[in-house]
């Protein structure tokens, strides 16, 4: 084989620079237009018209948004401390941005095909919880401080469950990477060899876990506006917030798209004769996205000892329960064998 | 100098750095935040080694779980501390000498499993080479045939530890009012609300 620059290291290192700068770009793009369509969404549902303004249909709201929140004056609060003040939504930025390297768009289009990707994702997404607790101490402030507590609190208890509803579908593929996983759904039923057949309670309860875990309505707990102001925020004004709203969206796309290689599929048409490829898998999460802004439109906010009674008492026993369930199922190969898909992974 | 040699330096330097200033942050709170910079790089390590799923446990277990609890303690206790470090002077050499045994212990073990004979061929016949088995799947092998017993009992020795710490914090205190979910879901409207048709000028 003829060795070109792309062989060398700096070549490599190029490709992956760029591959980083393409996923990010893009992401970010498509995150300006997923706000504007979470608050069209939200407007639709209760009858008024959302943001119309800026731009045709209001498309262009989230760039005045943008700029709006750059132009603006940092305030930083008397007491605080200024470290860790700043550090705190860069933490969550960052964090909402590295997790997408591991993300399959298709076959083989993936940043970093790590073999213990799922593990990764989780590791990264327990970190996330480091933004929200550093933003509300470092503020040196009450309502910020009861806010981060409440959301650390909310954050870890739904993490487990997560955890565990994630071990199900890993003892079904045999494998911790993403690509393998997707791999292992596809079959010639199309949208019916997907793992949400196989798998259909814990659709539901990873859904809700995930609204949890990204502080999305019902359970936007942590900045319950009649209780707290904003939560964490509330001292945060201008490219800091920018930041922190970045971050919390991203994690709620990113939600999307787990959910949608986990169960959905990821990149895998749902009709077998049609081909595969990385419009399904934009498909997937933009439908998913649409039931997160559903939800948020349509579902009234929980109280907290409800919220920590369903994650420790019901949640958390189910997930348990399916994971040797499934153990069991993959085992011995009963349904048919759909439990048991160990011929993809390693 | 290839590129993981200087990753390693930095890594290392970054961890040992960082776990000094554990010691000398000033603020409790930052200490706990260097500490988490010192698993992070430990966790790098452990990625330079090629034990990745070692290097994810660390971060999802020390940093996602342990270094949150800490962060939380630290954050909610009232404690003077610089009362605390005031006795530094004091504690010092005690704290010296224990990590010197901790150090020459750790010399001992790695100086053993580096050198001798017999430790190389225990360690061969354990682990499969990394060509055949990825390192996740090697590691289930391991934990899960092979020394499934010693797991188990690993396991069961944890859930004593947990069971313990509940029946030792756990206190029933009476005329607490606790809210229960049963009674409330089933609740009769026709029992809890009353409708009235009041009159204009009368009250109920």
């Amino acid at each position: 084989m003829e060795t070109g620059f792309f062989d060398t290291g700096l070549g490599i290192f190029v490709v992956i620079l760029s591959q980083c700068m393409l996923v990010t770009v893009m992401v970010l793009v498509s995150l300006a237009f997923l706000m504007y369509a979470d608050r069209k969404i939200w407007a639709a549902v209760q009858m008024r018209r959302g943001p119309n303004v800026v731009g045709p249909w209001g498309l262009l709201q989230s760039f005045a948004d943008f700029l709006k929140y750059i132009v603006k004056e940092i305030v930083v609060p008397a007491g605080a401390d200024k470290t860790v003040f700043f550090m705190a939504p860069m933490i969550t930025f960052v964090l909402s941005m590295i997790v997408w390297a591991v993300m399959p768009w298709n076959e083989g289009w993936v940043i970093s095909d790590l073999n213990v990707g799922i593990l990764f994702i989780f590791a990264i997404s327990s970190l996330e919880v480091y933004g929200v607790i550093m933003g509300g101490w470092a503020s040196n402030s009450k309502y910020p401080f009861l806010g981060s507590l409440r959301s650390a609190a909310q954050m870890i208890s739904y993490e487990v469950s997560i955890g565990l509803i994630i071990i199900g579908v890993l003892v079904s593929t045999g494998s911790l990477n993403l690509s393998d996983i997707v791999r292992a759904q596809d079959g010639d039923l199309g949208a019916f060899s997907w793992y949400w057949l196989p798998h259909l309670p814990m659709v539901f309860l990873f859904f809700i876990s995930a609204l949890a875990e990204t502080n999305r309505p019902p359970f936007d707990l942590p900045e319950a506006e009649s209780e707290l102001v904003a939560g964490y925020q509330v001292e945060y004004s201008s490219t800091p917030f920018l930041l922190f709203m970045i971050g919390e969206l991203m994690a709620v796309v990113f939600m999307c798209a787990l959910m949608s290689i986990l169960f959905f599929g990821g990149w895998l048409s749902p009709i077998p004769f049609l081909p595969d490829g990385l419009h399904w898998m934009v498909l997937k999460m933009g439908f998913f996205f649409f039931i997160f802004a559903l939800v948020k439109a349509v579902v009234p906010r929980y109280r907290y000892d409800q919220l920590m009674r369903i994650g420790w008492k019901f949640f958390l026993p189910m997930s348990l329960a399916w994971v040797a369930l499934v153990g069991l199922f993959a085992q011995y190969g009963w349904f048919w064998g759909a439990y048991q898909r160990w011929t993809v992974g390693g | 100098m290839g590129f993981a040699t200087f990753a390693f330096y930095m890594f290392s330097t970054v961890a040992v750095i960082s776990g000094f200033l554990v010691i000398f942050a000033r603020n409790p709170v930052h200490s706990v935040l260097w500490l988490i910079l010192a698993f992070f790089s430990a966790a790098g390590l452990f990625v330079l080694l090629g034990a990745e799923f070692v290097a994810m446990l660390m971060l999802i277990v020390y940093v996602g779980a342990v270094a949150v609890l800490f962060l939380f303690v630290v954050m909610m206790l009232d404690v003077d501390f610089a009362e605390l470090k005031a006795g530094m002077a004091k504690y010092l050499p005690v704290g010296l000498l224990i990590g010197l045994v901790l150090l020459i212990q750790l010399g001992f073990a790695f100086g053993a499993w580096e050198v001798t004979d017999e430790m190389l061929s225990m360690r061969q016949a354990v682990t499969p080479a990394p060509e055949v088995t990825e390192n996740t799947a090697a590691l289930g092998m391991l934990i899960y045939t092979r020394y499934v017993f010693l797991f188990q009992v690993a396991g069961l020795i944890l859930l004593v530890a947990m069971i313990g710490a509940i029946v030792l914090t756990l206190r029933h205190r009476e005329g607490v009012k606790r809210q229960s979910v049963v009674s409330q879901m089933y609740r009769d409207p026709k029992e809890a609300v009353e409708l009235l048709d009041i009159k204009p000028g009368q009250g109920a």
